[in-house]
């Protein structure tokens, strides 16, 4: 077949028109399904601009006030209870003042304070070293300040746990199922493989409800909106003075203590 | 043509070969997967429908199962409105299996079809499970 330049410039120009037709349809046809739809926060979620959270430690005074916490917590989010250290996964915990505050014991310090156990979790730390190091964004702040993980997408590097100050990050060495004794079918386990922490029960708070931990915890624990001034953390730590862990390493954490003195009116 | 015995030999054992899956499998019955769709919740259901259409559901439930879970994760954003203004809760778990309760005569039936393998149910639950059967 013979061709002259004006035949082949005009059946390119029309192939080049049906391609870039073709293709916005059928771009248009694949996209239209989810046009109308949207994603909303749901109508009862609380909010806020940076959560925070207040342990009145008076308020902790049997082993039960600490069981009654964790328990809670830990059931609710069918965390394991594997039964050795090395494999201990946790979402809130207790230690000694020694190791909760470094650097800040001394030993004159009365009794009770060496001795008594401390409520810990994750600090949801302003400038989260976990988040730093995480490799795949697995781990993420929110826009409320918690610190959150994406199960999906952590490939269990563990850097995360290397950079935590508090030791907040529990690694699933093996598949955590066999070990939780009542699951709750409304939350899901995890997996063997990926790191987990407390996440200030966030899907708790988009349904309108405070953390678990605090609603078992009878005024021990107290939760808000650290940059509201009216909220109900910020009038506790005007009133009393409070400890937070390692803040000098400055990762900002947002779990404050309040230690002895004035705790009767908190 | 040099050794062309042995070349067209070659060739025939060759396509014998190649073809080997097909009539091997000639005659067989081929077994299409058919999800059920007869759990309680959804026998009670007035206007038998899916967050989305039935098509779209079909040939997208993984990219929005994906988009769900980012939203609801990354954004904050657990409700989902569909075309329709419908409002749904983003839960895999408490939304989807809600209705889809039967994850082996549902999901599996067409995934083991597929063969894909969706590691949804290492985390997530499937209440059927309990009843025996594997959970994943």
């Amino acid at each position: 077949m013979k061709m002259d330049r004006r035949e082949f410039l005009r059946i390119a120009g029309l192939a080049g028109l049906g391609l870039g037709i073709g293709t916005g349809a059928s771009g248009w046809i694949l996209s239209r399904g989810i046009e109308a739809s949207e994603f909303i926060p749901s109508p009862n979620a609380l909010t806020a601009k940076r959560w925070a959270m207040v342990v009145v430690l008076s308020k902790f005074k049997t082993e039960e006030d600490y069981k009654r916490v964790i328990d809670a917590c830990h059931r609710f989010h069918n965390v394991p209870d594997i039964g050795n250290p090395k494999d201990e996964v946790k979402w809130i915990w207790t230690d000694t003042y020694e190791h909760v505050f470094v650097g800040q014991e001394n030993e004159y310090l009365p009794e009770e304070f060496k001795e008594r156990p401390f409520p810990l979790l994750c600090n949801h730390c302003t400038k989260a070293p976990c988040v730093r190091v995480c490799p795949t964004k697995a781990t993420f702040k929110r826009k409320d300040g918690i610190t959150m993980q994406d199960y999906h997408r952590c490939i269990g590097c563990r850097f995360c746990m290397a950079a935590c100050p508090y030791g907040a990050r529990s690694f699933n060495w093996r598949d955590p199922r066999p070990f939780i004794k009542e699951t709750n079918p409304s939350y899901p386990t995890r997996t063997k493989g990926v790191v987990e922490k407390c996440t200030y029960c966030v899907e708790l708070l988009e349904n309108g409800e405070m953390p678990k931990c605090v609603q078992a915890s009878k005024g021990g624990l107290i939760f808000g909106d650290l940059m509201d001034p009216n909220s109900e953390v910020r009038k506790v730590l005007s009133e009393n003075f409070s400890m937070r862990r390692k803040a000098e390493m400055g990762t900002g954490p947002s779990v404050f203590y309040i230690i002895g003195g004035g705790e009767e009116d908190v | 043509m040099y050794d062309g015995g042995k070349i067209i030999t070659g060739i025939i054992i060759f396509l014998l070969f190649a073809t080997f899956p097909f009539y091997y499998n000639i005659g067989k019955a081929h077994v299409k997967p058919d999800p059920k769709l007869d759990t309680p919740v959804i026998k009670q259901l007035k206007e038998k429908k899916c967050v989305e259409s039935k098509s779209y559901m079909r040939a997208y439930h993984m990219q929005l199962l994906d988009d769900w879970r980012n939203q609801a994760l990354r954004k904050a954003n657990r409700t989902y409105r569909n075309e329709e203004g419908k409002l749904f809760e983003i839960s895999l778990q408490n939304t989807c299996m809600k209705c889809h309760s039967n994850k082996q005569k549902f999901c599996d039936e067409c995934h083991k079809y597929a063969e894909v393998k969706p590691y949804c149910w290492d985390c997530h639950f499937v209440k059927e499970a309990k009843e025996g059967g594997a959970a994943r």
